[in-house]
């Protein structure tokens, strides 16, 4: 591999590669024109009088306060009004037309899951897993959806995917980090088996509240140490789920991590490749080592990826993880974007470059 | 490793003694606290961080056929110094006294430990030294443990556990690093729970392994904790031992870490040069355990990552079954790193030692 810092004038100036947006985070111009129609009464009502209450204590705002508002780009603000990721034709030319997106994988947040009230979060799913295809997919077909299911109820979950399975506006099953339990503990299982059926990888982004603190050592001060906290968080869940050995149990299961970093994966894996040897005994049920379950069954999307000093170190960390498993994605309209030119500033093969930005999602997706 | 990598005069700075049980510890309690614990039935602090029979706890050969492991001065100088040559051990003695809800109950314990140490250990064999056991609980107490003994030059650093009950670099924790850099001490942050929380941040795990597993996340986050609540710019001669954390993690936390900070550092306006030069003047890991790579060449490569020869202390992590035999330095470290990691990074950590 041709290795050399690229020249970021010259980098600009290139026609853009295609690529795919692994995670953007659409918004509704206003729940209740926008969501309210997919909500029976009995839901509207109890939205109005309650509203959306979460493992957190405040109702109107983050338990830590953003970098910026909205956690959003300042430019994103669409020029008719309304949240950042609101407006698709705003969309269109700030983020898809402009940066060539050939493929955009929408992940609503903030939108039904880890909600207290099990019943208001399946129905706040479903109805935004409707609202995804009236305003976003069926009007534009560079966007997926993602499949929203209330996970903490795991029989409501496979209801939702039966529901939805085997319909191409979606391209996988969305669940968010911060679980109640362990994601690879069994009460999450059905999910699992039904990802399966419905032949949907697993995607899990960064985020939500589960209960407990952010670290195992309690809650810290600042949005950064959450923020950082995110790949510790996967970290986490990923360990979870290899050793409760969720991935030979169900064997065509893909899991795609998303923003929570990837540079932490090799460490991880070496780690966990160790204690196995060690504590085999305790784990029978996990018959082969960690790292070659991870490889086979983890995906990781890159944005906000690591930038060492000096960035050649990306390219060891890249190749332990496998040029195969990364997902390009920007995170649009968050103000953690990651600029396509920029991303990689790290001259690699085309062979390498084409898998990054573009068709390692579309094989994962079966979009070829 | 060839055994020829190996350096006389080794300071080991991680081995862990045990408290043979509680009844050995009675002799350092004063009356009343002598009563509570036979009248009330208090039991030994032995802790789930390290299940007694587990193959980490201790390693076959060096697991005796009754007892505890590790847990006299004699079979401690056989079995860890004069194995590996070493010329100073530090004593970092994991009973579980963050894990008490009682911050009484935990002073008196932690000056039954250090005395124990003082009798038992140090006075025993004068190569070892040992780290202070405090009751983090409450701050005040600790600083008063911490100035109770810090005239014994034997005690070189202060002991505290990854995950306390709030992240290590809360603002009321710094008495403790305030009494830390005025007694020429670094604060020994050590693997381990006080099990106020779910060890992962998505609740209690399943498995020990997953447990063990995630000592690591729970180091990265008090990495960021130290460095961006703004510790070293506090107490700038302060330096922190991460021990039995593994190190192999700690070039891509730093890249993650930096890079929020270059977005968000108007948040924590007193962090003012990047975590990753903060991390190389004022974090220290110990060598064991080494979750290494594969090769030997990827492990060489992961060492320049590190982007410093200065941050790993030797360690072998007695009586912890983390390798077998002497094979303490793993394939891809030099001779020269060896020798660094062996004798002069642990001299430059602890100022106690030079």
């Amino acid at each position: 591999m041709n290795i050399q810092l690229m020249d970021r004038v010259a980098t600009d100036q290139k026609i853009k590669l295609a690529i795919a947006d692994c995670d953007i985070h659409p918004a509704p111009k206003s729940v209740p024109v926008e969501i309210y129609p997919y909500l029976s009464k009995r839901w509207q009502d109890y939205m109005e009088t309650y509203g959306i209450i979460y493992r957190q204590g405040f109702p109107t705002g983050p338990a830590f306060p953003k970098g910026q508002p909205n956690a959003a780009r300042r430019d994103a603000y669409p020029p008719g009004g309304g949240k950042p990721g609101s407006d698709l034709d705003f969309m269109r030319s700030q983020h898809l037309d402009a940066n060539n997106v050939q493929l955009g994988i929408l992940n609503p947040l903030s939108c039904g899951q880890g909600v207290q009230n099990q019943d208001f979060s399946a129905v706040y799913c479903n109805a935004v897993n409707h609202w995804q295809i009236a305003e976003w997919t069926s009007k534009e077909s560079r966007l997926k959806a993602s499949l929203m299911v209330p996970y903490e109820d795991p029989s409501a979950s496979v209801k939702e995917i039966d529901l939805w399975g085997g319909d191409s506006n979606f391209a996988q099953i969305l669940l968010l980090s911060r679980t109640a339990e362990p994601l690879g503990q069994r009460k999450y299982w059905p999910i699992f088996e039904a990802a399966c059926r419905a032949n949907l990888p697993v995607a899990v982004h960064a985020f939500g509240y589960g209960g407990a603190p952010v670290t195992g050592g309690g809650w810290p001060s600042f949005y950064i140490e959450e923020m950082v906290g995110h790949a510790e968080n996967t970290q986490s869940l990923l360990t979870s789920m290899v050793f409760e050995g969720v991935f030979e149990r169900f064997p065509t299961l893909k899991l795609i991590l998303v923003e929570a970093g990837f540079a932490w994966l090799p460490a991880l894996s070496w780690r966990l490749d160790k204690l196995w040897n060690r504590m085999r005994a305790e784990i029978p049920h996990v018959t082969r080592p960690p790292s070659e379950l991870i490889r086979q069954h983890v995906w990781l999307t890159t944005q906000p990826m690591e930038e060492p000093e000096p960035r050649e170190h990306l390219l060891d960390t890249i190749e332990w993880i496998g040029w195969e498993k990364l997902l390009f994605a920007t995170d649009y309209p968050h103000w953690d974007f990651d600029e396509p030119s920029r991303a990689l500033p790290i001259r690699v093969g085309k062979e390498q470059k084409e898998a990054f930005f573009l068709k390692n999602a579309l094989e994962l997706y079966n979009l070829n | 490793m060839s055994p020829s990598i190996m350096t006389k005069g080794a300071i080991d700075c991680d081995i862990h003694p045990s408290v043979p049980n509680i009844e050995a510890l009675l002799p350092y309690f004063n009356d009343h606290w002598r009563d509570t614990i036979s009248q009330r039935g208090v039991h030994d602090l032995q802790t789930i961080a390290y299940p007694k029979n587990a193959p980490l706890t201790a390693r076959p050969d060096w697991r005796p056929k009754l007892g505890m492991p590790a847990a006299d001065a004699n079979t401690i100088s056989t079995q860890a110094l004069d194995t590996f040559q070493t010329s100073i051990a530090i004593c970092n003695c994991l009973y579980g006294v963050q894990l008490l809800m009682s911050e009484d109950l935990a002073a008196a314990f932690a000056s039954a430990v250090n005395d124990w140490m003082i009798a038992e250990l140090l006075n025993k064999d004068p190569r070892l030294r040992a780290s202070i056991v405090i009751p983090t609980q409450n701050s005040e107490m600790a600083v008063a443990e911490i100035e109770r003994v810090a005239s014994d030059p034997r005690f070189v650093s202060i002991l505290m556990l990854v995950m306390d009950e709030k992240p290590l670099g809360r603002r009321s924790y710094w008495p403790i690093y305030a009494a830390a850099q005025r007694h020429n001490m670094p604060i020994c942050v050590h693997a381990g729970s006080a099990y106020k929380h779910p060890v992962t941040s998505v609740g209690w795990p399943s498995y020990y392994a997953e447990d063990y597993a995630s000592q690591a996340p729970a180091f990265h986050n008090m990495v960021s904790s130290f460095i961006c609540e703004g510790v070293f710019s506090e107490y700038p001669d302060l330096k922190v031992v991460l021990a039995e954390s593994g190190f192999s993690w700690l070039p891509a936390h730093l890249w993650r870490l930096t890079k929020f900070w270059r977005g968000l550092r108007a948040e924590i306006p007193w962090v003012d040069r990047t975590p990753t030069e903060i991390a190389r003047d004022h974090i220290r890991l110990t060598l064991q355990p080494v979750d290494a790579p594969p090769t030997s060449e990827q492990l060489e490569r992961l060492m320049d990552h590190m982007g410093s020869d200065e941050m790993i202390i030797f360690s072998t992590d007695y009586p912890h079954w983390q390798f077998d035999g002497v094979d303490v330095i793993p394939d891809g470290i030099s001779k020269e790193l060896a020798t660094k990691i062996m004798v002069e990074n642990p001299k430059n950590t602890y100022p106690r030692l030079q």
